[in-house]
């Protein structure tokens, strides 16, 4: 089996498994306990917190666990607009969003009564900044802008973007989605004049139900989930201590290779570009050169169907994702490609290959020998 | 309140003559199989014209019975039942007064008592346990009012061995039930429509086989998946239904290849139907199911079902025919097929569909176009039928 849909989920590492089991076997008190067992269980969390803080380069205090990246960028937008209603109404965000950010921007827009905005993007799937210049108002109080997009792995200017968002106002809340970018690459909150970045632990071979969530210790959150008080008040509930344990030390393996497997993966992806590109009907979106994160590549292919193409591609072991799950019963068209201005024909057309550091040249490869066998097949079967 | 039977009322049952019989039985076996996932034991009895389901376990799962019940064709309505010994009348009008309290909140309401004595050693006839009934409960209840000629609510009480009190009707499906019919074989697609022409068959007393066409990798595993599930959502009604599933993309590949690409999906359709029908031959099945609708789509104007009917010998019944969409949509809401069907994977005769395929096709210039396929077509419907997988599927 090749494995290349690990923007979608990885497998969980041998490292963190471990942790997780003894925390399930061995340690698994509450950390809220008074005895000595529930404080065992939180020595877990507490050098989770410090690992992760190290990454990050900020407090331990600024570092919350929640269950994965759709609770952490929900907490972001909705606690963090509840937090600053008061200043202002305007919300600018991207096109090119997950659903667990743009979701619950629509319910800000439907239900709370914000103003939203989106900044453009230019083909290569990278906002335009002097659009976003052009967006921000006195009134502007969160913007929410991924680091790395999902769907072409485009890296946003995030640093530039941040600066310019408080140099408009130094209180308007700046979210970063981090979840496709951490493990990838540095990423330092305060540099960025980040307050609020969110990641997932499932994507960097961590626990699936993992993740945490950034926040500025000069800015406030409402919190959404209320209770016993855990997370310093910020999201009750007993903490998940095997996930958060297994989650540090994914993310720590992350970061301890990260030179090395960032210059793997785009050796992969640079070799795939070059592999790929000269088949009949193939075009690769986004940056082709490592301005794009290392780990995804846009796959379009004319003609053929993105969920033809994947299944194809099943069929003889390799695992790819539909890079926007359409159907003729019920279209959804991916806002992404969408936004990127990509031709029509190749909406419906285009996958997502993505890497992880134990993916192989030679796995490359052999994927591109399938390619180059089936896709003279399935495109002569295209619907005329 | 708990009840303690559950007295079935069947309508269409009652009018046949000798074979009548045959019809009961076979309403016996269906509730008995119904009732078999149910939490409870339960003793399903033939009685006088009607079917008498008494609990024989000390507590059950009521609600799992009634809706066990409400997918079992034939049945019109289920009166669930209060059971009490027979300790003279005062225990009796009593044992009513008691239920009537139980069964309604709010007693503003006319009513008129039926009185039924199946035990003719009762001291009282019907029609004076029914009146001496009626009087204690508006004893009991001054805000009743009796109306013998429109009442809003009707109390029934009957006098066996034991006093069965009943007065509110749930009710079923109706229809025949399972198995007095024959049998027909389902094309079941993923859509909304082809379930729905299964319940309907089924209703009539039909056993049910299916055949899928799916043509990997153009239709996923998914879309295969979801068409098990809604086997087993029709299965809930029909009883356990064989599933073929056909491999069929090598014949789709084939017709794409030799034909004029407008009339890909008639000509598919026709091999489609001739593998259902030799399916439908290895099972038994008397006829064929679609859920086709005139004019719908290009396949079902009637010049393509014309062409699409040529190929087959047994009787194609399609009980959707003159329906319009949101019927049809509102059927499936109904029995629950609805949700699944919409689920939005793709299925095998939309894949390759013409941009603007015939809608008036003529039967001579199809056959015509199919003499192309002469090379290798018996071939591929062979392999097709060799490699069906067939799997029961049951709720």
């Amino acid at each position: 089996m090749i494995y290349f849909d690990n923007s979608a989920t990885t497998r969980c590492c041998d490292e963190a498994m471990a942790v997780m089991t003894e925390a399930l076997q061995n340690n698994f008190g509450n950390p809220s306990s008074l005895h000595n067992f529930g404080l065992e269980s939180e020595n877990y969390i507490k050098d989770a917190r410090r690992i992760i803080s190290k990454i990050l380069k900020c407090t331990e205090k600024e570092i919350y666990f929640t269950s994965g990246g759709t609770e952490g960028n929900n907490l972001a937008l909705k606690g963090g607009a509840n937090a600053v209603k008061r200043r202002g109404n305007h919300i600018i965000t991207t096109p090119i969003e997950h659903a667990s950010v743009d979701n619950p921007v629509n319910y800000l827009k439907k239900d709370m009564g914000f103003d939203i905005d989106y900044v453009p993007v230019d083909k290569y799937g990278v906002v335009d900044v002097e659009a976003l210049k052009k967006l921000l108002r006195p009134d502007t109080v969160l913007v929410s802008i991924m680091l790395v997009n999902n769907e072409i792995g485009s890296i946003q200017p995030v640093e530039e973007i941040g600066k310019l968002v408080k140099s408009n106002n130094p209180e308007c809340l700046f979210h970063v989605d981090a979840i496709q970018g951490f493990g990838k690459m540095i990423i330092v909150p305060k540099n960025a004049s980040i307050d609020l970045l969110t990641v997932s632990g499932h994507k960097i071979h961590g626990p699936k139900g993992s993740g945490f969530i950034y926040i500025n210790n000069k800015v406030r959150v409402v919190p959404e989930i209320l209770g016993g008080g855990q997370e310093y008040g910020m999201r009750s509930g007993t903490e998940n201590v095997p996930a958060i344990a297994g989650l540090a030390v994914a993310s720590k393996l992350c970061y301890d290779n990260l030179d090395s497997n960032r210059n793997h993966m785009y050796e992969l992806r640079n070799h795939f570009i070059k592999e790929a590109s000269v088949i009949d009907g193939l075009s690769i979106n986004g940056h082709l050169d490592n301005t794009n994160a290392p780990h995804i590549i846009s796959v379009s292919v004319r003609g053929v169907r993105a969920e033809v193409l994947l299944h194809t591609l099943e069929d003889r072991g390799i695992f790819v994702s539909a890079g926007s799950a359409c159907s003729s019963n019920k279209p959804a068209i991916s806002r992404t490609l969408k936004a990127i201005g990509l031709d029509k024909e190749l909406l419906d057309s285009t996958v997502r290959i993505s890497f992880c550091p134990e993916n192989t040249v030679d796995e490359v490869d052999q994927c591109i020998k399938v390619l180059n066998e089936i896709i003279p097949q399935l495109t002569k079967y295209s619907r005329k | 309140m708990t009840y303690q039977a559950f007295l079935i009322k069947y309508s269409e049952i009652g009018v046949k003559g000798k074979n009548r019989y045959v019809f009961e039985d076979a309403l016996v076996r269906q509730i008995k199989r119904a009732l078999d996932h149910v939490d409870g034991e339960f003793k399903v009895i033939k009685q006088s014209g009607r079917i008498f389901i008494s609990v024989e376990s000390e507590s059950y799962d009521y609600d799992a019975t009634i809706d066990a019940l409400q997918h079992v064709f034939g049945i019109c309505a289920i009166c669930p039942t209060v059971i009490v010994p027979d300790e003279g009348f005062d225990k009796l009008a009593d044992a009513v007064i008691k239920f009537v309290g139980e069964e309604f909140d709010n007693r503003n309401f006319t009513f008129k008592v039926f009185g039924r004595r199946a035990n003719k050693h009762y001291p009282m006839t019907s029609m004076e346990v029914a009146a001496e009934v009626g009087a204690r409960l508006l004893e009991a209840y001054p805000e009743m009012k009796v109306d013998v000629h429109h009442p809003q609510k009707m109390i029934f009480v009957e006098v066996r061995e034991n006093i069965a009190i009943y007065a509110n009707e749930i009710p079923g499906p109706c229809g025949m039930p399972v198995g007095t019919a024959g049998k027909a074989m389902l094309l079941l697609s993923g859509g909304i429509d082809s379930p729905v022409a299964g319940y309907m068959i089924s209703k009539r007393g039909v056993v049910l086989s299916a055949t899928y066409f799916h043509a990997p990798p153009y239709t996923s595993e998914r879309a295969k998946q979801k068409v098990v599930d809604l086997a087993k959502l029709v299965s809930k009604y029909s009883g356990p239904i064989d599933l073929h599933i056909v491999n069929f993309t090598d014949i789709q590949l084939y017709i794409y290849e030799k034909c004029l690409h407008e009339e890909l999906t008639i000509i598919m359709r026709r091999y489609m139907m001739r593998i259902a029908e030799h399916f439908a031959k290895e099972d038994g099945c008397i006829g064929l199911i679609t859920g086709e609708s005139i004019g719908q789509v290009a396949s079902q104007t009637m010049q393509s079902l014309n062409c699409t009917n040529a190929v087959c010998t047994l009787p194609v019944y399609r009980p959707l025919i003159a329906f319009d969409k949101q019927d049809i949509v509102d059927i499936s809401e109904k029995i629950n097929t609805y949700e699944t069907s919409i689920l939005p994977y793709e299925d095998c005769c939309t894949i390759f569909v013409a941009k603007h395929p015939a809608t008036k096709p003529k039967l001579e210039v199809i056959e015509k176009s199919e003499k192309n396929l002469e090379e290798k077509i018996d071939e591929l419907v062979k392999i097709a039928i060799e490699t069906t997988e067939t799997i029961t599927v049951e709720a």
